[in-house]
C-alpha cells in the first residue's frame, strides 16, 4: 500500500496516480444488481435508442462510483470523503463482448480546506473525451 | 410534456429503516472494483462514498415513478448527483430516507427533475444527503 498522504505535507497541484478500469456488459449487469438500479437503458440495446442513446451505456453512477475509488484509495482509508458529486454529460457506450471499454480516471488536489480537507478534482475520460463534468471530491487527510 | 408543478416542495414520509449489511457493502465495492471493504477484521465495514445511491435512488421512485408528476421514464437520464456526509455509512446502520422534490421543471422538450434525499439513522441522526437531478433526452447539449 502506498505513503497514506498528510495534510501537512500535500500540496496543491499534486496528482493522484491515475486509475484505469474495464468495464464491461458483466459489469453493467453486475452494478445494476449491486445498487438496484435496473433502468433498461443499461441492459436492453432497444431501450437505450428509444432513450435516444447511441448504444448500450454504463450507469452514470458506476463510472462515478469507479472515479471515487481512486480518491478512496490515495486517502488511504475508508470514509474519509465528506462530500462528493458530478454531472454526467456524455454517455459510456459499453460493446458487447469480453474487452468491453474502459474508463481513465486522474486526479489532483485543487484545494486545501480547513479542517485537514482537501478537494480533489478529478478528469473521467472515455476514448479519449471527458464524460463527467466537474466530478469533485472532498476528503479529509490525517495532519 | 412539462411537469407537475404543484410536485415542487413535496417531501415524502421517511422510508422503513434500511439495514446496512456487510454483504451488502461489499457486494457495492466489489461492482465498482473497490478493494475488499471487509477485508479488515479489526475495522468497521464502511460503505463507498456512492453508497448512499442504493437507499436513495429506490426512495426516490416514490417521486419519480407517480404518474401525476408526468415523467417519461422511457427518455429518463441520470443528470447529476451529489453527497454531502455527516459520517460514513457503515455496516448495521439503521438508515430511513426523506425525500423532497427541489425543484421541477425544464427547457424545451426536456423536463428536469432535482431531488434531495435525506439519510438519518433511525434515532434521527443526520447521515448524508444525497442530491440527485434526473432529465428526459432531448438537452445533451445543455
Amino acid at each position: 500500500m502506498p505513503d497514506v498522504p498528510r495534510y501537512s505535507a500535500v500540496r496543491v497541484g499534486d496528482r493522484l496516480p491515475r486509475l484505469t478500469h474495464p468495464i464491461r456488459r458483466y459489469d453493467l449487469v453486475r452494478y445494476a444488481g449491486a445498487s438496484g438500479d435496473f433502468n433498461p437503458i443499461h441492459w436492453s440495446e432497444s431501450a437505450a435508442e428509444g432513450a435516444g442513446l447511441p448504444g448500450l451505456v454504463a450507469h452514470g453512477m458506476l463510472t462515478f462510483g469507479v472515479a471515487m475509488r481512486l480518491v478512496n484509495e490515495w486517502a488511504g482509508r475508508p470514509g474519509r470523503v465528506s462530500g462528493c458529486g458530478a454531472r454526467f454529460t456524455r454517455p459510456v457506450v459499453v460493446p458487447d463482448g469480453y474487452d468491453g471499454t474502459e474508463v481513465v480516471v486522474e486526479g489532483v488536489v485543487a484545494e486545501k480546506l480547513p479542517g485537514s480537507r482537501v478537494r480533489i478534482d478529478l478528469t473521467v475520460r472515455h476514448g479519449g473525451e471527458k464524460v463527467l463534468a466537474r466530478p469533485r471530491a472532498v476528503v479529509a487527510l490525517d495532519d | 410534456m412539462p411537469l407537475n408543478p404543484a410536485f415542487k416542495g413535496r417531501v415524502y414520509p421517511p422510508t422503513e429503516p434500511y439495514e446496512v449489511g456487510r454483504e451488502k457493502i461489499r457486494e457495492f465495492a466489489e461492482a465498482i472494483g473497490e478493494p475488499d471493504p471487509a477485508a479488515d477484521p479489526d475495522g468497521p465495514v464502511v460503505a463507498p462514498p456512492t453508497f448512499a445511491i442504493v437507499l436513495t435512488m429506490r426512495a426516490e421512485r416514490q417521486a419519480v415513478f407517480d404518474p401525476e408528476l408526468g415523467l417519461d421514464l422511457s427518455r429518463l437520464l441520470h443528470r447529476e448527483q451529489r453527497f454531502d456526509y455527516t459520517r460514513p455509512i457503515v455496516a448495521g446502520d439503521r438508515l430511513t430516507v426523506t425525500v423532497r422534490v427541489e425543484d421541477v421543471g425544464g427547457a424545451g422538450p426536456a423536463d428536469v427533475l432535482t431531488l434531495s434525499s435525506a439519510v438519518t439513522t433511525t434515532g434521527g441522526e443526520h447521515v448524508c444527503t444525497a442530491t440527485a437531478t434526473l432529465v428526459t433526452m432531448g438537452d445533451e447539449d445543455a
